[in-house]
C-alpha cells in the first residue's frame, strides 16, 4: 500500500494534461505504472498529484508512415509485439517489446513511459537510439542522439508530454540481451542497425545511460558480419558494477550481445540470449 | 477519494476509494476476494495476476481507481457453478500446486496465455511464466498441467 494520500486526475486530451499538471504542485504522469507504481510502493517517489495518461487516444497510434513507423507514447509493449504492420518494418523492434519483463507488465507498459524514464537497464532505450528514432514531444522535435542524457535523466523539461516517436525503417536491424534472470531487465542489450544513413551500434544495461559504440559501427560499416567485431573490446572503464555482473563481464558481454544481434539481422529475426 | 464503478466477476460494483488502494486491496480487503494474493512488494511474483478486461495484469500494479469502467475476473469468477475451469482441473490433476499459494495468479496467466494461443510448446508455456513465481512446484507440474489443458481447450471457448 502507499503510506501518503495524492490527488489522482484523469485529463480527456493532451492539453487538459499540460493545463493539470501547470496548475497542480508537484504532479507526475502516470502511464502504464510499470515503473512509477513499483518505485511510489518503495517509497523513492512521492508526487502529490497523479494525472492519468493512458487512456489518452492521442497516444495510442501506430502509423506506418513513408519509410517509417509512428508509434504513439501510450502503446503498450504487448502492442508493439502484435503489431502487424511493425513486425513488417522493423521485426527486431517487435521481438525486443515481446523480451520486455512478463506478459502482465507488457500489457500494462507502454513505450513513452519506458523513455521518459530512461532506466540504464531498459530495452526501448536501444531501439531508439540504435534506430535513430525522433521523439516528439509536447514542446520539441528531439533527435534519439539528444534524448538520452544520464542515468534517469532525459531532454524532457518538467510537464513536457511524450507523444510519438517515429522510427525510420532500416535496411536491417538485431537485438539480443542477456537478462537478469529475475527481472528480465537487460545486464547488457545491443540492438544492431544497417540504417540509409549507416550502421548503429546501441548498448543498453552496461553502463548508466544507454550509449553508442563507434568501434563497433566502423568494423561493421567494413563488413556487416558478425566477425568483423571478434577483435573490438570495449573498456570497462564507467561500466556499471553491480551483484548482478562485474564492469569487465558486462565488457566481454557487449561484443558477445553485439555479435547476436548481428546474426539476428542477417537472419532476420532477434535472439535473446536465454528464453 | 474517486467513485469507482466496475464488473468484477461479473457483478456491478460501484463504490469510493482512495486513490492510494491498489487494486488487489480493493479486490481482498472491501470485495472480499481474497483468493488473489500478495506475494511481493517489486511487482515481481505474479501471485496478484487477474484479468482486466480479458488480459492477464498485476493488480498490486495498479491502482483501483484506474480499473474505473473495466471488466475484472478473479479466481473466484473463472470456474461455473460447481464444475471447475479446465485449467484448475488440470492442476489438479497434474498435481501443480502445493502449499498453493502462487495458484490464483498461475491459473489466471495459464488461462491468459492459451486465449493468445502463447501455450503451443514447454518451452512457450515456460517464457510465459516469467512473472509468476513458484516457491514450492519446481514449475515441473505445472507446465504438464498448462500443456494438458491449452490441448484440452480451443483458445477462443477458455
Ligand atoms: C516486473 C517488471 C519487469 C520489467 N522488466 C523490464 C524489462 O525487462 N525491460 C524494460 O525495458 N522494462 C522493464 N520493466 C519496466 C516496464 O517496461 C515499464 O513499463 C516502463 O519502464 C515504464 O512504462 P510505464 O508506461 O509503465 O510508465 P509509468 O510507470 O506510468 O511512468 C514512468 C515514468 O514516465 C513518465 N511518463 C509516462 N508517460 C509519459 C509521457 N507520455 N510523457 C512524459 N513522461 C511520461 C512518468 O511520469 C514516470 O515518471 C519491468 C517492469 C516490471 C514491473
Ligand atoms: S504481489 Fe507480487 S507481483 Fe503483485
Ligand atoms: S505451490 Fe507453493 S508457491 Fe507455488
Amino acid at each position: 500500500m502507499i503510506p501518503y494520500q495524492f490527488g489522482y486526475h484523469r485529463p480527456g486530451s493532451i492539453a487538459q494534461a499540460q493545463a493539470l499538471f501547470s496548475s497542480l504542485h508537484d504532479a507526475r504522469f502516470l502511464a502504464g505504472g510499470q515503473t512509477l507504481i513499483p518505485v511510489m510502493k518503495q517509497r523513492l517517489a512521492n508526487p502529490a498529484h497523479l494525472i492519468d495518461l493512458s487512456r489518452l487516444e492521442e497516444l495510442s497510434l501506430v502509423a506506418a508512415e513513408d519509410g517509417a513507423i509512428v508509434i504513439g507514447a501510450g502503446v503498450r509493449h504487448f502492442q508493439v509485439e502484435d503489431s502487424p504492420d511493425i513486425r513488417r518494418t522493423i521485426q527486431a523492434l517487435a521481438r525486443l517489446a515481446g523480451t520486455i519483463g512478463d506478459p502482465a507488465v507488457r500489457h500494462l507498459g507502454t513505450l513513452g513511459g519506458s523513455l521518459a524514464n530512461n532506466d540504464p537497464a531498459a530495452d526501448y532505450p536501444a531501439a531508439v537510439l540504435g534506430l535513430g528514432a525522433t521523439i516528439v514531444t509536447t514542446n520539441n522535435v528531439i533527435a534519439a542522439d539528444k534524448f538520452f542524457s544520464g542515468m534517469f535523466q532525459t531532454a524532457l523539461q518538467e510537464g513536457e508530454i511524450i507523444k510519438t516517436v517515429s522510427f525510420p525503417a532500416p535496411l536491417r536491424a538485431g537485438y539480443a540481451k542477456f537478462p537478469n534472470p529475475a527481472s528480465r531487465y537487460a545486464i547488457v542489450g545491443v540492438f544492431v542497425a544497417q540504417t540509409h544513413a549507416g550502421v548503429r551500434v546501441a548498448v543498453t544495461g552496461a553502463a548508466p545511460c544507454v550509449f553508442r559504440t563507434t568501434e563497433m559501427e566502423r568494423a561493421l560499416s567494413i563488413r556487416f558480419e558478425p566477425d568483423s567485431l571478434s577483435d573490438v573490446r570495449l573498456s570497462s572503464d564507467g561500466l556499471n558494477s553491480d551483484l548482478h555482473a562485474s564492469a569487465e563481464y558486462r565488457a566481454h558481454l557487449v561484443t558477445v550481445m553485439a555479435k547476436r544481434a548481428v546474426t539476428a539481422a542477417l537472419d532476420g529475426q532477434s535472439s535473446p540470449i536465454r528464453e | 477519494m474517486t467513485v469507482v464503478n466496475m464488473t468484477v466477476n461479473g457483478s456491478p460494483v460501484a463504490a469510493e476509494v482512495e486513490n492510494r488502494m491498489l487494486l488487489v486491496y480493493f479486490l481482498r480487503e472491501t470485495l472480499r476476494f481474497t483468493g488473489t494474493h500478495i506475494g511481493c512488494d517489486t511487482s515481481q511474483c505474479g501471485a496478484c495476476v487477474i484479468h482486466l478486461d480479458g488480459r492477464a495484469v498485476k493488480s498490486c500494479t495498479m491502482f483501483a481507481c484506474q480499473a474505473d469502467g473495466a471488466s475484472v475476473t478473479t479466481i473466484e469468477g473463472v470456474a461455473q457453478d460447481r464444475t471447475l475451469h479446465p485449467v484448475q482441473e488440470a492442476f489438479r490433476e497434474h498435481h501443480a500446486l502445493q502449499c498453493g499459494f502462487c495458484t490464483p495468479g498461475m491459473i489466471m496467466t495459464a488461462i491468459d496465455m492459451i486465449r493468445r494461443k502463447k501455450a503451443q510448446d514447454r518451452k512457450m508455456i515456460r517464457r510465459e511464466l516469467e512473472g509468476n513465481f513458484c516457491r514450492c512446484t519446481g514449475y515441473h507440474n505445472i507446465v504438464d498441467a498448462i500443456e494438458t489443458a491449452a490441448e484440452h481447450c480451443a483458445s477462443d471457448r477458455i
